[in-house]
């Protein structure tokens, strides 16, 4: 009866407040259950037999606290307030019957008009839930936009992560075919060679891709000569690696320093 | 000339993540008269509904959007694999209570509704469909809270206005014994001015 395994993925679910969240049969509270005993009974609400009801009530708190130890504490306190009207009813406060000119309330009345007013919610609610829901009913366009600056990096790019970086390695070592795996006698690349070349290359120009690095080697040694020398430039802060978006293209440009370096010391090789 | 900014704010619209209002519109077509905009919208929402098409527009949360057309949500669930929202009967009823009552402190809610509300006002401030509107000028502050436009977006309406009409709560203070009291005393009074003849 109650569910303790609620699906704690929706959120929009009654796994808040699940101290009585005691699904006997779905009240949501003391009003809630009042409601229920009332109309069970068909008796009518500006005239509740409230020593019957109060019995009732009183019934199924037993149950709900045989069914969970944590009972809210809103029933108790309507039990008291239940009870607290049944003894003021019993109280010789008009003897007649047809007193209609006290002033005093009937000590229902407050309770009555909670009743009412919670009652008229609850059927709001009902009325809210089959109105055309988004995402359930009506769905809107989901908008996910492409990326359509990758043409030149940027001032304002993020750093790349390294688990990019070797990613877009594999994907440049996936590309290379693989009978050329064994080649006899390839000749010896060294990293400092390809430090050397990927340097050389940067003072041409302002930045290369990571893909175009790697675009002439048909070697497994070249490729990975290559990576780590792009590893090893990197950690020396002679490169900037950067990228627009996540898995978009890197971009190695030459590091701000060694661009003041190279204009302070001309005399140097 | 019309038909061109009608087209011109269908693709507005069509491009928005959010509903646009005609205030939006207006500010955007700068170059554009507000009566012509007006006009144009207004033809634009004409044809939609008369084209009978899967994509309709509609007037939400004081703006326009293209959705889908309500009917076919039972093809469009299988789109996407995210599961569609879902209410709880106690979020819905808080939502409401907020929703027709705003704005309103926790402990007015919980006086209408009977239970503490404390999680579902918490997990209905993350899901953005209520907000803290400020506090409220009464002995120790209590914070009040409104809905928002996730609110009226979420559940398809043009504004608070639209809300679905509250049942008016019946005046109890009168049960109709007291009436049958008052009409007593009057016949007696009338049976007894013919008996004294």
């Amino acid at each position: 009866m109650t569910n303790p395994q609620q699906e704690s993925a929706n959120l929009f679910d009654d796994s808040h407040g699940a101290g009585y969240n005691v699904r006997v049969e779905a009240f949501e509270g003391p009003l809630d259950l009042l409601l229920h005993l009332i109309r069970k009974n068909e008796v009518d609400i500006y005239d509740i037999p409230i020593a019957a009801i109060t019995r009732q009530y009183l019934e199924y708190l037993e149950l709900m606290k045989e069914l969970n130890l944590d009972v809210a504490g809103d029933f108790l306190v309507m039990a008291s307030t239940l009870l607290q009207i049944k003894s003021r009813l019993l109280l010789p406060v008009q003897a007649d019957e047809e007193g209609g000119e006290e002033e005093e309330e009937d000590p229902r009345a407050e309770l009555v008009r909670r009743l009412i007013e919670y009652q008229k919610y609850k059927e709001a609610a009902q009325q809210l839930e089959v109105l055309p829901l988004l995402g359930r009913d009506a769905f809107i366009r989901s908008c996910e936009l492409p990326d359509l600056k990758e043409l030149q990096p940027v001032d304002d790019t993020s750093d790349v992560e390294l688990f990019e970086l070797v990613e877009a390695f594999r994907r440049v070592l996936a590309s290379i075919p693989v009978q050329t795996f064994h080649e006899v006698g390839s000749e010896q690349i060294t990293i400092a060679d390809r430090i050397n070349d990927i340097l050389s290359l940067l003072q041409e120009r302002d930045g290369v891709t990571f893909e175009e690095l790697f675009s002439e080697g048909t070697t497994r040694d070249y490729l990975i000569a290559t990576f780590l020398a792009v590893l090893e430039i990197c950690k020396l802060k002679m490169v900037k690696l950067t990228q627009n978006s996540s898995f978009g293209t890197i971009w190695i440009t030459r590091a701000v320093l060694d661009a003041v370096d190279a204009r302070e010391g001309e005399e140097s090789p | 000339m019309t038909g061109n900014l009608k087209s011109v704010v269908e693709s507005l619209i069509f491009v928005a993540e959010t509903p646009l209002s005609l205030d939006r519109l207006v500010s955007i077509l700068e170059e554009h008269e507000r009566s012509d905009i007006r006009a144009a919208l207004e033809e634009l929402l004409a044809d939609y509904e008369q084209s009978g098409r899967g994509i309709v527009l509609v007037e939400v949360a004081g703006g326009y959007q293209f959705r889908s057309r309500p009917e076919h949500a039972d093809y469009l669930k299988r789109l996407s694999k995210t599961r569609p929202p879902k209410f709880g009967q106690s979020s819905l009823e808080t939502l409401a209570i907020i929703a027709y009552r705003q704005p309103i402190t926790r402990a007015e809610i919980e006086y209408l509704r009977g239970v503490d509300c404390g999680g579902i006002l918490k997990t209905l401030l993350e899901k953005k469909l209520i907000k803290i509107l400020g506090k409220k000028d009464v002995p120790g502050r209590p914070l009040i809270y409104g809905t928002t436009r996730e609110f009226l977006e979420l559940f398809s309406l043009k504004n608070l206005a639209s809300l679905p009409t509250l049942k008016e709560i019946q005046d109890l203070a009168q049960p109709p014994v007291f009436e049958e009291q008052g009409e007593l005393p009057l016949a007696v009074a009338t049976g007894g001015g013919d008996t004294g003849e």
